[in-house]
């Protein structure tokens, strides 16, 4: 058990997937001689060379088509998008290209790309940079999104991404770069479609993902000094969604709170809300509540981002609201 | 220019013919409503598909758009499946999933079939830096009309060719019209090979209605490509004689123009520079139309793919790789 | 496949269902060709030459130029070899309209559960009406005015399995749907067989006071046996409210002069009013709220017995018409003329024994109401006045109340409410 940062473990991820598998390159803006604007790839340019740590322009739709011509033409290529708030630059090249091959030609070009982008706000970089969009992706059949919310998940979820033979997207939430934990180290294959319950409790369901897993977990620790215990699932992948897990814990709860940092209307929440409906109506003993970002566009000012986020305090006001004490 | 064989000539008459037959059957087949959605016709432009694709090799890939049927017929894509692709049937070559629009032969290096203008153009970028990184000596030949240097994706791929010398040839098929906007309407700079050039890549004009002419151009670029020399573009100006899709209008073009333009129908032209015998001629036509029919028939009494299977494709069916 | 005979209205377009021919180009006897041009069709999008695949002879012109919108398919002219003799072909007929696709079924309506029944009436006690429900939340909660039990799916399922009726449920929050913890409370409370309504026995023939003792006897036994009472008593100064009393009684005429009683039974109907927790009844193992506020008054009659019948709306009577229906109901109470639903509707009672001299009186509560408020005599105490003692007049207001329906907490309201209100005698008008 070593003890790293959320960044240092994407970095190893990344350096053990190029050591591994010689077709693999990385391909972004900054992420040679800056070493990554979140510095996950320092040190990678002077170990891998400029062939494999490709610097490129800004230019995402290109880079981005370009990684899914290169994967098709026999590479693996790992594109890093600085922010899912550019990727929006690159959207036809991952909708109608990246997701959409396969299919248009009848499954004979399957796309085996992995693209990586850093997500989420909360530090003050205002409307244009603080975006949470991995519930968007989650809409467009073709792709995989995975939101890494832990240590372990960051270091272990590139290298079945980069198995997959079709499109991955992963987001890493920009809060937890400086996080740090133990980092286990697992023998065996590293399971990415699965939902993990990160906490156990019998009174209410707490889903979460990405950045808000911590979010939740606090709220948890709030609420069991309430008296209140919480099951506190981390879903580590929003397409496809891990219904079993979430399903089973309501089963048992029979309460559910959702914290989702996009925006509320339309956002990944309201889709497994749906999908509780259908699936658990009748275990339900309180309406599903969600606690997501307020829809707005993310203010500057610190007090007004705060307001705008999912915070613990939201999600402890919900889960007493669900539990008939609010 | 060094003397067409006749043979040669017979064998670029035979693709153009073929393309052409093709495509005119399409609008009939439209007409009577056994094809649907959109189909984009090649009629006036088959030198250009029939002069660049047979210089590349069986290790050169290609891209294209929405008006891709000449492309993929040259390239060796049967009319059979093509024409079956169009029905929507199971036989198609993308299965039937992708109709006209879509048309995909892997086994022949033939990626599409793309819809969004300038779509296909970063993807033949990411082609061409795989076989830079592969240490192949293969070349993506890219396809896309005019109307795609309009959108940013053709800078940024021209851009990222040049800065990374990728062993891609850009082919600009300058038909003078995006759908109904004409040229002189959209770009402020009309000279599509200068603004080519800026991108510090060899660009040159070809005249898009003479088959030789294309085909001696495309030699000598795609040779270029091949040894190393970066990226090139050639500017392929020709004229489409039907309206954008099926039963566009084309409301937008004065019918004189058009008539202008069909006064240079390659193949009346290769016909009389080669002096193709109306015997010969006949005889391709025969063959074409064997072809064609054969082609429709095919297609008619093709499989629908069952509905339980709708959801497939959206995964690969192959196990990790 | 199209007979190629029959030049049909042709697809021309993606989107393109029907098109409306509006020129003929050719006429019956043209020789045409692949390829020709042989009439105009205007679509949703523009006016569109179309052309023939066909080489021979226009035969018949099928339909006349028009704004009729045809399908694609429809015919639209015969074609015919050229040089064939004779008119042409009889046009097939024309291709008939498919079938109006069937109605969508129109969906069933979700079965509803039938309506609670009511729980069964004491015949001596008028069922209860429902107060108005507290104000909805924003979420969708069935009213409690229509028939529909306020529950979650969970609870629902869970009384299922246990056959518990959800209209005796009650939801440990008034207002909020029944949970299943709810519905798992009430399956534990219902082993207790439930309580007997209050019904006048049959009386023996025993002389009448008699039965009335043995009546109120029962009643009062019962009371004590089911409800769990609790106690709370608070000192209330009327220096105000007598003073008030005085000045009022100085002006007005003699039927309108007030008695001190009247303060005390009014300030207890309005905070009845405001604080409706203790003003109803206690039925089946939950509190219904009373439609009004019906103040139970305690009234001895002569030869012994005790009766508290209703005044209706005590709450909404001025002080004056309180006064005027305190007497009515003490006269006929003592003669014996009370009207059954004065016997049966008090939501509330109070018993003033100010008059016999004690100084607080800590009640039985009448079944099933959930409170009783008692009034000592009005006498001068010494009080805590200005960092120094004085004298005051004050009364001992105690309350009864069921611990069942409310806590001590809501008790202590009530009774300071009830003082200050005797402490404001003008809001009492």
């Amino acid at each position: 058990m070593t003890e790293i940062t959320y960044r240092e473990a994407c970095r190893q991820a990344l350096r053990d997937a190029l050591i591994r598998e010689p077709r693999a390159f990385l391909m972004g803006e900054d992420v040679g001689r800056y070493g990554g604007c979140f510095a996950v790839s320092m040190g990678l340019l002077d170990e891998f060379g400029p062939d494999r740590i490709r610097d490129t322009p800004l230019s995402e739709s290109a880079f981005v088509g370009a990684g899914i011509g290169a994967a098709i033409g026999g590479m693996r290529p790992i594109v890093e998008i600085m922010t899912v708030n550019f990727s929006l630059l690159a959207l036809d090249q991952i909708l109608n290209n990246a997701a959409s091959f396969l299919h248009m030609s009848g499954g004979q070009c399957n796309v085996p790309l992995v693209i990586r982008m850093t997500t989420g706000g909360g530090r003050q970089v205002a409307a244009q940079h603080s975006h949470s969009l991995e519930g968007w992706y989650a809409h467009i059949p073709g792709l995989r999104i995975l939101t890494p919310a832990t240590i372990d998940d960051a270091r272990g979820m590139l290298w079945p991404a980069l198995l997959d033979p079709d499109p991955v997207l992963i987001f890493e939430h920009a809060s937890l770069y400086n996080t740090s934990g133990e980092l286990e180290e697992t023998a065996g294959p590293f399971d990415i479609s699965r939902a993990i319950v990160r906490r156990r409790g019998n009174d209410v369901t707490l889903i979460a993902y990405g950045g808000t897993l911590r979010v939740a977990l606090e709220a948890a620790a709030t609420l069991a000094s309430e008296g209140i215990e919480s099951d506190v699932i981390d879903l580590r992948s929003l397409r496809p969604l891990d219904d079993e897990t979430y399903i089973d814990s309501i089963r048992r709860t029979h309460r559910a709170v959702i914290v989702d940092e996009g925006w509320r209307s339309g956002s990944i929440s309201a889709e497994i809300a749906a999908r509780i409906a259908e699936h658990a109506f009748y275990d339900l003993d309180a309406p599903v509540e969600r606690v997501c970002s307020a829809e707005v566009p993310m203010p500057f000012a610190k007090h007004l981002e705060d307001a705008a986020l999912p915070t613990p305090a939201a999600v402890v006001a919900a889960a007493e609201r669900a539990m008939g004490r609010g | 220019m060094s003397a067409l064989a006749h043979d040669d000539a017979l064998a670029l008459l035979r693709d153009m013919l073929r393309v052409r037959r093709f495509e005119e059957r399409c609008v009939e087949l439209y007409s009577a409503a056994h094809i649907r959605g959109f189909v984009h016709l090649y009629i006036g432009e088959e030198a250009v598909a029939v002069g660049v694709i047979p210089t590349l090799s069986d290790d050169d890939s290609i891209v294209a758009t929405y008006r891709e049927h000449g492309h993929a017929l040259v390239r060796g894509v049967s009319a059979r499946s093509i024409m079956a692709e169009m029905y929507g049937k199971t036989e198609g070559c993308s299965g039937g999933r992708g109709g006209s629009m879509h048309l995909f032969d892997a086994a022949r290096r033939f990626y599409g079939g793309n819809a969004i203008v300038a779509g296909g153009l970063p993807v033949a970028v990411g082609l061409a830096l795989a076989e830079k990184m592969q240490d192949r000596r293969g070349v993506v030949a890219c396809f896309f009309g005019e109307g795609a240097i309009a959108e940013g994706e053709f800078h940024e791929c021209m851009n990222l060719a040049a800065l990374w010398q990728l062993p891609i040839l850009f082919c600009c098929e300058n038909n003078l019209y995006a759908m109904g906007t004409a040229l002189g309407r959209s770009e402020s700079e009309t000279d599509l090979s200068l603004k080519a050039s800026s991108y510090e890549m060899p660009a040159w004009p070809v005249d898009g209605m003479d088959v030789v002419a294309v085909r001696a151009t495309a030699a000598r670029a795609v040779e270029a490509v091949r040894n190393g020399s970066g990226p090139h573009f050639l500017e392929l100006r020709t004229y489409r004689f039907r309206p954008h899709s099926m039963y566009d209008p084309d409301l937008y073009r004065d019918k004189a123009e058009i008539a202008q333009w069909k006064e240079r129908d390659p193949i009346p032209a290769l016909i009389a520079r080669a002096e193709i015998t109306p015997a010969e001629v006949d005889a391709i036509e025969a063959d074409a139309k064997v072809e064609i029919d054969d082609a429709v028939a095919f297609a008619e009494q093709g499989t629908d793919e069952p509905v339980e299977s709708l959801t497939r494709f959206v995964t690969s069916e192959l196990g990790r790789t | 496949m199209a007979d190629p005979r029959v030049f049909r209205m042709p697809s021309l377009g993606a989107d393109m269902t029907e098109g409306r021919l509006i020129e003929w180009l050719v006429q019956p006897g043209d020789a045409v060709h692949r390829g020709d041009l042989v009439a105009v069709v205007k679509t949703d999008k523009a006016d569109v030459e179309v052309e023939i695949f066909d080489d021979g002879v226009i035969g018949e012109l099928l339909v006349p130029v028009g704004d009729e919108a045809l399908e694609i398919g429809t015919p639209l002219a015969t074609v015919v070899d050229a040089g064939a003799a004779g008119p042409a072909a009889a046009p097939p007929p024309p291709a008939p309209t498919p079938p109006p696709p069937p109605p969508a079924p129109t969906p069933q309506p979700p079965q509803q559960p039938a309506p609670a029944p009511r729980p069964p009436e004491p015949p001596a006690v008028a069922p209860p009406s429902l107060a108005p429900p507290r104000p909805a939340p924003t979420r969708s909660t069935p009213a409690a005015t229509t028939a529909h039990v306020a529950a979650s799916p969970y609870a629902r399922r869970r009384a299922a399995e246990l056959g518990v009726d959800l209209a005796r449920v009650a939801a440990a929050q008034p207002g909020h749907p029944i949970s299943a913890a709810d519905v798992d409370r009430a399956a534990r409370s219902r082993v207790a067989e439930p309580a007997p309504a209050p019904k006048p026995e049959p009386v023996a023939p025993v002389d009448q006071s008699t039965a009335m003792r043995q009546a109120i006897g029962r009643l009062m036994a019962r009371s004590k046996r089911e409800i769990p009472h609790y106690y709370l008593q608070e000192d209330v100064e009327l220096t105000a409210a007598l003073a008030w009393l005085q000045s009022h009684n100085e002006q007005a005429p003699v039927d309108a002069r007030i008695l001190p009683a009247a303060l005390l039974y009014k300030a207890v109907a309005l905070t009845a009013a405001a604080m409706p927790e203790l003003n109803g009844y206690w039925v089946d193992d939950h509190f219904v709220a009373g439609s009004g506020v019906h103040l139970g008054v305690a009234i001895s009659l002569r030869g012994g017995g005790l009766v508290a019948p209703a005044v209706h709306d005590a709450d909404r009577l001025s002080l004056v018409e309180l006064m005027g229906a305190l007497r009515d109901v003490t006269s006929r109470a003592r003669g014996g003329r009370l009207r059954g639903s004065e016997m049966t509707d008090a939501t509330i009672t109070v018993t003033n024994l100010g008059d016999r001299g004690v100084r607080s009186v800590f009640g039985v509560i009448y079944p099933p109401q959930v409170a009783l408020v008692g009034f000592g005599k009005i006498s001068d105490r010494v009080w805590d006045v200005d960092d120094g003692i004085g004298i005051r007049p004050a009364v001992t207001a105690t309350l009864s109340a069921d611990h069942r329906a409310t806590d001590g907490h809501i008790g202590a309201r009530f009774l300071a409410d009830v003082a200050r209100r005797l402490g404001q005698p003008e809001e009492l008008r």
